[in-house]
């Protein structure tokens, strides 16, 4: 009988023909002649009062079915935190906000139209940054905001410009600098920027007379549009069907609501007709939102044998104009604030903050890549303080099972191996041979580490479902709520499904669209948790399976239903395998030779909830919110020119525990596209924002991203501690590959300048300056 | 009497077959392509050139779809990625995964196949070269090299 070693094995994606031949259709591919569609007018000031309005010109422009400002949808919306209406109303509070929106019966028809809308604004001042936010006599940007409904997880200080506060209280920070004999202090900032997800942000959606409201969304999280479009609009959750094909890049940006609520209120301006609403790539920049910006100031310190005593953190997260996910960013920023060290005494302040720039959503790493650049910075600037080589003092204080949070929960047996991290990514990157070493062609070459840990920042209840339907031959159909992104997660659930019921791969079906309807409800395909919680219930689902097989089987075959067991597409007795049925034949209802047929189908039935999670403590941040941690440690060779600062990315190198490896060219592939996303992010992205709030760079002409050529030779290694509750002892590792990178990389190039570089991007231009010492 | 001014029927050389399309002035390749000829494997990703989502072949040659009126291309041989079936280079994408979500695929596909028809023993510097024109956000380049490479070498 064949073995199927499914698992840890390289197995094809199961989309893979349909993607090289063009024949995945995505959203903004689905076109029917019924179709109307938008195109959203969008604010020129990043402050301003909105004095007046004319969509008179628009109105009467041809083909044009509807012309909606603000004052048509007062409700506000947001996924934590209600504090947006779909357009401006009075008041816009960034550049590229939508203030108008057209319907017509052609795309270039509601072009034409959106230009004839005449828009006049009085500017307001400009708060550019969340410190200047938190000065006092700031502009204060959401007056409303004691109205604003929020779930009880945030804290909102209305009469500010504070949407979400998080205090993290660990130990005494005071006898932690008692016990310090080295102290770093410094700042770190990089601008808000954007996932650039090669496919544009899209809706489509319509409403059928029976009250059926039908969404097709560009989303990673269609249950979430489903519950909170219920919530906003006051419609049966039954009658909200959220379809979710495959999408053509997340990264967090499509995790929450975005077009989907305004699209519903255009449908229903048009008597409930289908509109289609597609983002250009430069609404998708800016007026959809991007990656979050930050200050944060941290103080670290040591004993002289390279001990940590305590870190004092104040953590500032730019969420622009509106709050989205930012609120949990900045949350699950605090719960992880001093990345992966032990480190007794803990203070953090870790704040979101309003500005007048684009507003923030979930980003891959959430909060962590954020808070990791400043603290792997400062470990530098610690180990340089303390003569201290960077990576032994990342070794000495590296977190092991046993060690606490600063939430002050208990590492399990379940923590990697953070350690065995550092090792082998010191010996990956050739760390013993020097970090800083000087060619005969004036260039340098240097190194710089960084390391990470995460946790799925999720709710507490966080779920996952999976239903299994046979077909005639005995293969099976698996559906989950799960959205194929690019991350391969239908594959790594079929390859958890045939190990499970030692079948052929080949043999499991996957349905690549998610319909709420149908599909078992999921919380989202976000914070690195698919495999793990759709995965157990997809273990579940299996074993549900086999339940039933051995159950109908046991009657034919007169025998005991635990004697029974299905692999290879049989269902038989144990040690006695010739005494046998075929899955196909009992799966849909086995028939006797007379026509008389029992059992009826088989439906296997899976789920999975959360376990143990709790809320924080408001005071202190006490509490266990973390599923699982990843660990991880990663480091960056660059070759500098010191003459202009230009550089070239060398290596690469990234070793994590993630347990289980399910499918290793593809888990391969998930860290190396986050190295790549995170070099882009740390080396070259970010909006230029002038000093009216406008952003500069809103195409992807000027707003640089990584290019082929550009990368870096990629040294992947895996450590595969088990988590004990994880599929096959998996870990999620679809995010982590960001976190340690920027730091890494601004290691490596402040080493090779001798000049700390704490403000991202790492542009020559701006290394330049900073060894010049110039503003 | 009715006059028609600013729309006409052409023939577009598509994938080997002649289709008969309604054209206006102004009309650009990528959205004929999409909308009136049901080709959807092109993308639109930016339409302003940078990001190579829309590349079709032009007699062979890669151009980006999104800057070209559809006016332009009669009399033209356009290849999409609907065109190319079981090719080399689609199955070095496979086997070495060089795609994650896919929105960008079709591009470096078509890309690639231009590339080593035009220049089989391309160099690194060439395929760079070549390749620079478009973005993936998903895979950080590698699993693309690899799989341009294996292109290479079994088209040798």
């Amino acid at each position: 009988m064949d073995h199927f070693e499914v698992v840890g094995r390289s197995v094809i994606r199961k989309e893979s023909p349909d993607k090289v031949s063009g024949r995945v259709k995505y959203l903004n591919d689905l076109s029917s002649p019924d179709m109307l569609h938008a195109a959203l007018k969008t604010s020129t000031h990043a402050h301003a009062r909105i004095a007046s309005m004319d969509i008179k010109e628009a109105a009467a422009s041809p083909g044009v079915r509807a012309v909606l400002t603000g004052k048509d949808f007062p409700q506000y919306l947001g996924l934590y935190l209600g504090d947006k209406t779909p357009l401006a109303i009075n008041k816009v509070r960034y550049y590229g906000e939508p203030v108008a929106v057209v319907v017509a019966d052609t795309k270039l028809a509601a072009l034409r139209a959106a230009e004839l809308i005449k828009v006049i604004y009085e500017p307001l001042p400009v708060v550019d940054s969340p410190s200047i936010a938190l000065k006092e006599g700031a502009p204060i940007l959401h007056e409303e905001m004691a109205s604003y409904a929020h779930i009880s997880a945030i804290m909102p200080e209305p009469g500010t410009n504070i949407a979400n506060r998080t205090k993290i209280r660990k130990g005494d920070i005071k006898s932690g600098f008692e016990a310090a004999d080295v102290v770093v202090a410094d700042s770190f900032s990089f601008p808000p920027g954007d996932h650039v997800a090669m496919e544009p942000r899209a809706a489509i959606t319509e409403i059928l007379p029976n009250g059926q409201v039908i969404i097709h969304s560009t989303t990673q999280a269609p249950f979430v549009v489903r519950a909170l479009m219920a919530e906003y609009f006051g419609i049966e959750p039954g009658k909200i069907t959220v379809i979710a094909p495959p999408i053509g890049g997340g990264y967090g940006g499509k995790a929450g609501i975005q077009l989907e609520g305004l699209a519903y209120l255009l449908s229903k301006s048009v008597g409930g007709r289908k509109v289609k609403l597609v983002n250009t790539r430069e609404q998708d920049l800016i007026s959809s939102p991007g990656h979050i910006g930050f200050e944060a100031k941290v103080r670290l310190g040591a004993t002289k044998e390279g001990v940590l005593t305590f870190a004092e953190l104040s953590f500032l997260f730019d969420t622009g104009a509106y709050a989205d996910y930012a609120v949990n960013i900045s949350r699950a920023a605090a719960i992880a604030c001093t990345g992966p060290y032990r480190i007794p005494n803990v203070s953090c302040d870790s704040l979101c903050v309003y500005t007048n720039h684009p507003f923030a959503t979930a980003y891959r790493g959430f909060g962590h890549v954020e808070l990791a650049f400043a603290i792997e910075r400062s470990i530098d600037l610690l180990a340089e303080k303390l003569g201290m080589d960077a990576m032994e003092l990342r070794l000495k204080n590296a977190v092991v099972a046993g060690d606490t949070t600063p939430t002050q929960s208990v590492l399990d047996h379940n923590t990697g191996n953070l350690p065995e991290c550092i090792r082998r990514v010191g010996s990956l990157i050739e760390w013993d041979k020097g970090t800083v070493i000087k060619k005969e062609d004036g260039k340098i070459i240097a190194k710089g580490m960084g390391c990470l840990w995460k946790a799925p920042a999720m709710p507490t209840n966080s779920d996952g479902g999976a239903i299994l339907t046979f077909n005639e031959d005995g293969s099976i159909n698996l559906h989950c709520g799960a959205v194929e992104i690019g991350q391969g997660i239908k594959t790594g659930l079929a390859q958890l499904l045939a190990e499970k019921l030692q079948m052929s791969i080949n043999q499991v079906h996957v349905v690549y669209d998610v319909n709420t309807t149908v599909a078992p409800h999921d919380w989202a395909t976000a914070a690195s948790r698919s495999l793990f919680m759709v995965g157990r219930a997809v273990l579940d689902a299996a074993d549900d399976t086999i339940r039933q097989l051995c159950h109908t089987a046991a009657a034919v075959l007169r025998c005991p239903e635990e004697d029974l067991t299905v692999a290879n597409g049989m269902i038989f007795v144990k040690d006695e395998p010739s005494i046998s049925l075929k899955v196909r034949e009992v799966a849909l209802g086995y028939v006797y030779p007379d026509g008389t047929a029992v059992g009826g189908q088989v439906i296997g039935r899976g789920k999975y909830i959360a376990r143990r999670l709790t809320s924080l403590d408001p005071l202190n941040g006490a509490g266990n919110p973390a599923l699982e941690w990843t660990m991880g440690a990663q480091a960056i060779e660059v070759e500098l020119d010191p003459r202009d600062c230009s550089y070239k990315i060398t290596r690469a190198a990234s070793v994590m525990d993630v347990g289980k490896v399910i499918n290793p060219h593809i888990a391969r592939g998930q860290v190396i596209g986050s190295i790549g996303m995170a070099l882009s992010f740390a080396g070259k992205e970010g909006f230029l924002l002038n000093e009216r709030g406008q952003v500069q760079n809103s195409d992807l002409r000027s707003y640089k991203i990584l290019r082929y050529g550009e990368q870096p030779e990629y040294l992947i290694d895996f450590v595969e501690t088990p988590q004990g509750d994880g599929p096959y002892g998996m870990r999620g590792l679809g995010e982590q590959g960001v976190i340690g990178i920027p730091g890494a990389l601004a290691n490596a190039l402040s080493r090779a300048v001798g000049k700390p570089l704490n403000r991202l991007p790492l542009t020559p231009e701006e290394i330049w300056k900073s060894k010049e010492g110039k503003k | 009497m009715l006059k028609l001014e600013d729309i006409k029927t052409f023939t577009l050389n598509v994938n080997g077959e002649k289709k008969s399309v309604i054209l206006g002035p102004t009309d650009v390749l990528l959205d004929v392509l999409r909308d009136k000829l049901g080709l959807t494997g092109g993308k639109p990703g930016c339409e302003n050139g940078d990001c190579g989502a829309c590349t079709v072949l032009l007699d062979g040659v890669p151009i980006k779809s999104c800057l070209m009126l559809a006016v332009e291309a009669v009399d033209h041989e356009i290849t999409t990625i609907e065109g190319l079936s079981n090719t080399v280079v689609q199955d070095a994408f496979v086997n070495e995964a060089g795609f994650q979500c896919g929105y960008c695929t079709s591009g470096f596909i078509l890309n690639t196949f231009a590339l080593l028809k035009e220049q089989p023993e391309a160099d690194d510097a060439v395929i760079t070269e070549w390749l620079e024109a478009n973005i993936c956000r998903c895979t950080g380049y590698d699993d693309i090299k690899n799989a341009v490479k294996l292109a290479q070498n079994n088209l040798r």
